[in-house]
């Protein structure tokens, strides 16, 4: 896949349309599933990945093949998604902080959360629930494996903000996924 | 569990769940008596199996995601060539003035210097 992916892209740099045609088919989804779980929303995922996709298009002949295609167009998606949950924010007028958030959303549907039995499906849960700040850091370097400095550079933060945020995002999965004696209703983490 | 606590141990947990952070000698002891820190990290280590799991998923947009992309770089291939198009056509059309001008600038020399000629043959 990724040679097939490399032949594509050296093809597609020397002006080859089919071939960045090609590209997009074989990557399109993949690109949408992480432009979806950064941004938690449908239309949002799909205005992501065309800019994704546009910028790409523009950038393919900068683009120098040290790194693996895929790994490039999701740090030009997180970049976009980046962008668009800035948007989002700045017209709500009043961006709650991370808690605030988390609160909120957990208040919105407990039963349905309740029945959700399989991990992985209240892993997504949780994640969907997660602060967008917080959700993207932990979605980039957990699920994507992209490196620190990357995730700093392509959401606008540092280094150490991105650790921060990734250390936060990780308590509050675990505490909601795995919760410890005296996590279950919100009550103080640790009796030590 | 003497000189650490928990609290100070928690934040290196998802580190070393991870393999990116390593305890200091006070922390591993710590860990290794502390049933609640070991019950930590092996929850951590769960969390990141299963954010790991989920990479593999894809999830499916609705019809028409990939038409849209291919329109919106296809629409961007034509604006640019239009662009390229015209800045071709100002180039030339400032390159035409330029040239113009000069040539008229010019017949305006010569036929100066011209009447100069004409009229000191009279005088003389």
């Amino acid at each position: 896949m990724a040679t097939r992916l490399a032949e594509l892209v050296d093809r597609a740099r020397q002006g080859d349309h089919g071939a960045f045609e090609e590209l997009v088919r074989a990557t399109y989804m993949d690109a949408y599933t992480l432009a979806y779980r950064l941004t938690g929303d449908e239309e949002d995922a799909r205005d992501v990945v065309q800019e994704a996709y546009l910028r790409a298009y523009r950038g393919l002949k900068r683009f120098r093949g040290e790194a693996q295609f895929t790994t490039w167009l999701y740090r030009i998606t997180a970049n976009c998604a980046s962008s668009t949950l800035g948007k989002r924010a700045r017209h709500r007028h009043d961006v709650l902080e991370d808690d605030e958030l988390l609160e909120a959303s957990s208040r919105l549907d407990p039963a349905e959360h309740a029945d959700r039995g399989a991990v992985r499906e209240r892993l997504k849960a949780a994640l969907a629930e997660l602060p967008p700040r917080l959700r993207a850091v932990v979605v980039l370097r957990d699920v994507y494996d992209l490196p620190h400095e990357a995730i700093a550079a392509e959401l606008g933060i540092s280094e150490a903000a991105a650790k921060v945020r990734l250390h936060r995002a990780r308590r509050k999965l675990r505490e909601r996924l795995y919760p410890l004696a005296g996590e279950e209703e919100g009550g103080d983490r640790r009796a030590v | 569990m003497i000189g650490v606590r928990c609290e100070e141990v928690a934040e290196f947990l998802p580190g070393v769940a991870d393999g990116s952070a390593t305890l200091s000698d006070a922390a591993v002891w710590h860990v290794e008596r502390c049933l609640r820190c070991q019950a930590e990290l092996v929850q951590y280590r769960k969390l990141l199996r299963a954010l790991r799991t989920i990479r593999t998923e894809v999830l499916e947009p609705t019809p028409g995601l990939l038409t849209d992309i291919l329109a919106t770089i296809s629409e961007s291939g034509e604006r640019h060539a239009v662009r390229q198009l015209l800045s071709g056509r100002r180039v030339a059309s400032v390159g035409g003035i330029a040239a113009a001008t000069a040539a008229g600038a010019a017949g305006a020399v010569v036929l100066a210097t011209m009447s100069r000629r004409g009229r000191l043959r009279l005088a003389s």
